[in-house]
Parts: structure tokens; sequence; C-alpha cells
């Protein structure tokens, strides 16, 4: 063994590394020493700056029924032989078998804070799970395409062993992952505008900046049958605060959310509420907080029975430049908490 | 299961986008639930109506996104 | 409409007795500048410190940017409506003090304001790095009312940059711009529109169109030039990374490139107004009506700008989709809001017809700024402005802050050469 050359370790299925087929499906995690299968042709096109040390291997189905275990015990098997990079796979369109590369390199990744790689066709459903955390290499959509597949993941492994700097997807050849990074460009912005413009015009193609995102769907909840027994909390993205903005949540890109008492309150005035919110014009709902936060209707409304009660907190986060990441953490925390406490249905108010 | 949870946003089509199933208009983004040019009691009675729509939204079954514009 | 613009290079900025420009270096009479800044008696207090590029110094809280002009012939005066008279600007001939900028800083009315770092990690975000600032710091009297506070800074802002300008009144210009619309005769120049929509919602979030606040109008066409000689001035102050400064206004970068093609590659036919309005039948109404504009000047492509995040991104999609059906084909500037990792949706609204589109940055990249060894203003509003949080601050004065809090870093008039790509 040379001195300097980069170490890989390798994680393959059952089938792969030879092992058997569906009926050894539920093998647990193992590791042999060197190359296996086509860790044989990626060893063979990473020539002599890079070796395969060891190949870690599982049955798909044991992985599929114990994902988190069976990553860890990967890794447990794998930093013994101190890889510099990990590749997975590649497992094509194999559902059980994509995840489980995904899951190895995302937690090899996490626990040993080394560049991981893998293959996937472009519908395996481990794409979408994992394509944030590991780098994917476009492959086909089955076994046929692995004469083609391993020398442009060798050629991934080569560079992440060397360690030199990943460039945009399209260069380098791996399913972007989703991430905006800034950089300086050689023209302005305007001079790109125009030419990009021109282009579209004469109907040549171009390259937009930024493809439109796609946001997830959640299903819609379930109505609530009976208002008159329902407990209704009230959350706003609006920044209503009491004076002084005790918490210090931001005016903008919020890092946190917060519940305030409302036991016993009736309406929101100037002289103990205020708003933090850095993106609108806070004239109005400094004047009046309930014109952002409800408060009086929805009390009044508690009186007259036409709700159960009006849960005595309200939770708050300012939606100025909020990362929809940080949104999707405090929705889910809040509703947690709401849920614990047998909210039956929310108001959120925006601005 | 989740919590059902109506949205009150004046910008509905950024309601729709990001994916909120029950969604009541509201006055504009300033003041959402309310309206500064109108006397006291009248403001305070449009905030009410805006309420007692978002409930009935939570009361009503929807199978995809909503906007409860009556 | 013929617009000369009469450039003189300013490279230094020193206070001297005399307000006046010589050799290229702008000198500023402190005691006059503060004076008249003091003649608005919402004002206590006033103070003017100089910043120039390559020095290290902070300016903190920003709230306008404004570069020097006078207006050497021709109608109109400088900034018609607001401190000038009214009257059609765009024509005649204007001298400009370029490299040379007024920056008005004080005590914040909002979180909308920012910070220009003069060298450092924090200079290549902001063009104001760049200039020589002449800062004027302004402190309003106890109690005054936020509304009452903005408009004391803008106009003192205006007043104190078309003050610097008369010195540069009678200065032979570096160079001569000229800016015709000149007749195309090639019709195969594709006709090519400016659709440019100003902030309307508020304290801290409007703009002035000849001294019109931009909530009232509606969207309207405009000549360049009238762009180019002052008709419009910032009131706003939504992120410090995507407002535009006055500076931003008269400089617009896409009327810029536009007038640089014109005839070339491309037939420029004028600038459509709009406006971002807070409320939905007012998106509604200014992007209909703005997109029937374009229309009628028969426009065959546009560009369209922005202002500000978040709501403002369904008028750039209503915009874009309303044209689109009109068979305008459009090309966007947007900036991104993608979270610090930059690995969330990076707009509030998205339309499939938005397929060409010009990113200038994700305003939520969190840079480290050293301390600097003056500061220009007050760091301690560093915690609380868009882009900053509570620790943000170190005890030596470093600050950890989103680019969102920098002056311009990525306004969407497209003058930076921030972009952001796809990882």
């Amino acid at each position: 063994m040379a001195e300097n050359k980069y170490r890989v370790v390798h994680y393959l299925n059952q089938f792969f590394a030879q092992i058997g087929g569906e009926d050894k499906a539920n093998v647990p995690p193992l590791v042999r020493e060197g190359a296996v299968g086509p860790g044989r042709a990626l060893q063979k096109t990473l020539g002599e700056e890079g070796e395969i040390v060891a190949t870690v291997v599982c049955g798909d189905g044991y992985f599929a029924e114990h994902i988190e275990a069976a990553a860890e015990k990967v890794v447990e098997l794998a930093s013994p032989y101190q890889p510099d990079v990990f590749v997975a796979g590649p497992a094509f369109n194999a559902g059980r078998y994509g995840v489980a590369c995904g899951a190895s390199c995302a937690a090899m990744s996490a626990k040993l804070a080394i560049p991981v790689v893998t293959g996937l066709y472009e519908e395996n459903p481990a794409l979408d799970l994992y394509r944030k955390q590991v780098y994917i290499i476009p492959t086909a959509d089955s076994a046929r395409g692995m004469r083609e597949a391993i020398p442009r993941m060798a050629a991934f492994v080569h560079k992440l062993g060397l360690g030199q700097e990943i460039g945009l997807p399209q260069e380098e050849g791996y399913f972007p992952r989703g991430f905006r990074i800034n950089q300086f460009a050689d023209r302005t912005g305007a001079e790109r505008a125009v030419d990009m413009l021109l282009l579209k015009l004469k109907g040549e193609p171009f390259q937009t900046e930024y493809p439109m995102p796609t946001f997830e769907r959640v299903p819609p909840s379930a109505a609530i049958k009976d208002l008159r027994p329902a407990t209704i909390a009230l959350v706003t993205t609006g920044g209503i605060v009491p004076l002084g903005n005790p918490d210090r949540i931001e005016a903008a890109s919020a890092s946190k959310f917060a519940a305030y008492s409302i036991a016993g309150v009736d309406d929101l005035t100037p002289d103990a509420y205020q708003t933090c919110h850095g993106g609108y014009d806070p004239v109005y709902a400094n004047e009046d907080p309930d014109r952002v936060l409800p408060l009086d209707a929805a009390r009044s409304l508690e009186r007259d029975g036409t709700i159960g009660k009006l849960y005595d907190l309200y939770y708050v986060t300012v939606g100025n430049a909020t990362s929809i990441a940080n949104a999707q953490k405090f929705g889910q925390a809040i509703a947690e908490k709401l849920k614990a406490a047998d909210v039956d249905g929310v108001i959120l108010t925006s601005t | 299961m989740g919590l059902p949870v109506v949205h009150v946003a004046s910008i509905v089509p950024i309601s729709l986008t990001v994916g909120a199933n029950r969604i009541v208009p509201a006055v504009a983004i300033p003041h959402p639930l309310g309206n500064p040019e109108l006397p006291r009691d009248e403001e305070r009675a449009l905030r009410l109506n805006l309420v007692k729509k978002a409930l009935r939204a939570l009361q009503t079954e929807v199978a995809e996104q909503t906007v409860f514009a009556e | 409409m013929r617009l000369e613009l009469g450039i003189i290079e300013i490279d230094d900025v020193q206070f001297g007795d005399e307000t006046r420009v010589e050799g290229g270096t702008l000198f500023v009479n402190k005691e006059e500048l503060i004076d008249l800044a003091l003649q608005d008696d919402r004002l206590a207090a006033a103070d003017v410190e100089l910043a120039r590029p390559g020095e290290g110094v902070r300016i903190i809280p920003v709230k306008d940017v404004i570069e020097p002009r006078v207006k050497v012939s021709g109608p109109g005066e400088i900034f018609p409506g607001m401190i000038g008279k009214v009257g059609t600007v765009g024509s005649g001939s204007t001298n400009v003090l370029r490299g040379a900028a007024l920056v008005t800083v004080g005590r914040i009315v909002g979180f909308q304001e920012g910070l220009i770092d003069m060298s450092g990690p924090g200079a290549p975000y902001s063009p104001f790095s760049r200039t020589n600032n002449v800062a004027l710091i302004l402190h309003p009297t106890a109690g005054l009312a936020p509304h009452a506070h903005e408009e004391a800074l803008r106009l003192a802002g205006l007043r104190a940059a078309a003050y610097l300008g008369e010195a540069g009144k009678d200065v032979a210009p570096d160079e001569v711009e000229v800016y015709e619309l000149s007749p195309v005769t090639d019709a195969a120049l594709p006709r090519v529109a400016y659709v440019h929509p100003l902030l309307a919602q508020g304290l801290l979030h409007d703009t002035y169109l000849y001294g019109v606040d931009a909530k009232k109008i509606l969207p309207t066409l405009i000549h360049p030039n009238e762009v180019m000689d002052g008709a419009i001035v910032s009131g706003n102050c939504v992120s410090a990374c995507d407002k535009h400064t006055t500076y931003h206004h008269v400089n617009n970068a896409v009327i810029h490139e536009l007038y640089r093609r014109h005839g070339q590659d491309l037939n420029f036919i004028g600038v459509v107004i709009t406006n971002l309005m807070v409320t939905l039948a007012g998106k509604e109404r200014a992007s209909d009506y703005a997109s029937n504009l374009a229309k009628l000047i028969g426009a065959q492509g546009a560009i369209v700008t922005n202002e500000g995040f978040g709501n403002p991104d369904t008028d750039l999609m209503m915009l874009c989709q309303k044209m689109k059906g009109y068979g305008i084909e459009t090309v966007l500037i947007t900036d991104e809001f993608a979270g610090r990792d930059g690995g969330s949706q990076s707009l509030a609204d998205a339309t499939p017809e938005a397929s060409a589109v010009i990113s200038v940055g994700n305003a939520n990249e969190v840079v480290a700024l050293p301390p600097m060894k003056r500061t220009i203003g007050d760091l301690k509003p560093a915690e609380v402005i868009a882009g900053g949080f509570a620790g943000c601050m170190a005890a030596d004065g470093g600050l950890n802050v989103e680019i969102q809090g920098i002056m311009g870093s990525t306004c969407q008039l497209g003058l930076g050469r921030l972009t952001a790509r796809g990882y």
C-alpha cells in the first residue's frame, strides 16, 4: 500500500456484493477488505491515487427495517478504516437500496465529516430525501447503466479524495442539491438581464439564474365539527409582542418564536403591546395591535359561547425574510405544543 | 392528525403558493384585521366578521386549498 | 428629450473653508452643511463626517444615499416636487459629482436602516464603499413622531446633496454623457420596455415620483431621462440590501444598459412606472394597468425589476404572467431569501411563466465583519436592524450579519455583480 493514497470505503447491498439475491436481503451490516463487485471497476478507474480499503455491505431488507441503526452500524464498521471518502452504490432506481445508500452517506458525513457520494436514477425516491446532505450522481434506471456510471462516479470520488472544490452541478455532473450560494459575476445584473432578454426574444437558448421553486403541500386537516366546546388558539407572523419585545424576536430573518399569555386579557393596547416586524408600516399595528392579532374579537366570541375557549397563550414570530426551513421548524414546534394542550384549531394571521 | 389552521392574510397568491389549505383574505398588509379609515366601532365589527369567517373555515371540510372569499 | 450629464470625477473629499470642487477633490464647509440641515426645526443636532474608500470606517445606521448633482441648464430643478419646484426634468444639462455621495445617518426610525463598510470583507457588498462619502448625522428632536422623523431625514439628505452638487455648477466636466432616445429605423430591433415597480407601502416603505407619494399613483409612463435626472426619490428602507437608494434611482442600471444598447441590439421604447401596494386588489390593479401600458406602447420584451421581497414577489409574478399573456417576453431581476445556508425556497411566490430570471444574490448570507477603527453613527443598532440579530455584535465591535443589513448589497436594479448560483 503506497503512502499518500486517499482511502475510500465503498457501500454495497447484498446483491452487488455477490452474497445473494432477495433471499439474502436480511443480511445485517458486515465489512469486507478491499473492493468487491463493482467496487473493483471503481478501483480500476481510481488508479494509483486512491484505494478502496474496505467495502461495507448490508441487505436491503435489513436496512429498510432498521434505517437509523443500520446507518450507525455502517459508520461503526467503516470508521476503523479511516476513510477520506465514502461512496455508496450506485443504486439506480432501487428504492430500498437507494435509501440505504443515502442514509449511509448522510450518517458517514455527519459522524466523520468526510465527503460522501452515491449514484441514483432521477426518479429514485431516495433522491429527494438525501440530495441536500449527499452528492448524488445521476445514473440510468437499472444496472445496465453500471458500465456508464462507474467512470463518472470514480471521477467524482477522485475529486473528493484529492480535496478539490466541487463546482456547479451542471459542470460536475451531480443532481443540484438545492443550495443557493452567492458569488460575484463578471457583469452587472442589469447587463445580464438585457443579454438574457435578447436571447429570449430571438428564441435562442438561455439559462435562467433562478429556476422557479416548488413548495411542499400538506394534506388539509379535518374540520372542527362543533365550535362550541372547541379551544381555538391565535398565532401570528405579524410580530405582535409585549411592549419592549422582551424575547428580542428579530425584525427580519427571525430565529425564534415566542408564546405569551393572554389569560385575562380582553384587548391588545399600545401601552402593553407593539409590533417588532420590520417589513411593514408599523404605525397601524402599534396604534391597535388587534389589527394584526385579533384578540378582542376572539375574546368576544369566547364570551358569547361561539367558541368554547380562547387558548391562554398566543404564539408569535416575524414572517419577514424568515427562511422556509425555519418557518417549518417553528410551525412544527408550535403545532406540537398546541396539540399537547388539546387545542382544536388555529387562526394564523399574517401581514 | 394535524391541527386545522386557517390563514388570514391579504396576499392570497402567496398563501396559495406556500401551501395553506384554508385561506381567508384579509384587508391589507399593515392591518390585516383592521381598517384605520373606519370609525372604531365599524372597524371592530369588520374584525369580528373576519374572525367569524375564519372560524367558519375551520368548520368546513376541504379536500384541497380553499379560499373563503365570502 | 436630450440630457447631457457632465461627469465630474471626484476622488477625494475633505473639509474646507468653502464648499467647492478642485482638482477632483470635493471640499466641504462643515458648518454650512450643518446649518442647512438644522433649518428644519424637527432636527435637534447635526454633524458631518467623511469616509473614503479603503478607510477602516463603518457607517451605521444609514437611511439613504444621494448623489450630489446640479442642473446647469435646461428646465427643471434638482429633485423636482421634493425640494425643487415641480417641473419636468431630463433635458438640458446636469453636472454630477461622480464618486461622491451624501449619506444620511442617524437614530433609526424603524428597523430597516443599514450599514456601509469602507474596507474589509463587507466592502464589496456595497457600491458605497467605493464612493467618497459625506456622512450627515442627524439627531431628531425628542419625541418626534416616526413619520416626521423619516421626512426630516429624507429632506435634509436631499438638500444636503443639492448643496454639495452646487459646487459642481461651474466646473468643467471630465466627460459628457449624452442621453437621447433617437428614433430607431431598423424595424428588426426588438421593442423593449423597462417596467419599474416602486415600493409604496407606508412608513419607511415609500417612494416619491415628482414629489407624489407612489401609493397615490396609478401606473404611468415616463421618459428614462426623467428618472436619470431625479424625478424619483427614495423614502424607503425596506431592508438595506434591496432598497433603491436615491443614488440607485438616478443611476438606474437597467436604464443605463438599455440606453447603451439602444439602436444597436434593441429599441428602448420607454419606462413604465408601477407601484407595489399592500392590498391584493392594489396589486391586481397595478399589474393589470402596467401590463396594459406595456402593451399599449408596443413592447415585445420587458425588463422588470423589483424593490423589497416577500409580498412584492407577488407583484413580480403578476407582471410577468400578465405581460406573457400579451405575448410580451420578460426578464425579471430579483434577489433571494434562501436562508442562511441557502437551502430554502428563495421567493414567496412563483409562476411557471417566470422562466428568465436574473438573481442578484441571497440576502440571508451571513458575513463576518471585523471591527472597524472608526464608526460613523452608532454601532448599537446593528443588533436590531434587519439582517442583524441579538448577539451578532462581538465585544470588540465585530459583526456577524446577514448581507441583508449592508446598503445596496442585493439591489434589484442590477447595479452590482452579486449573484447566487444553485449547488
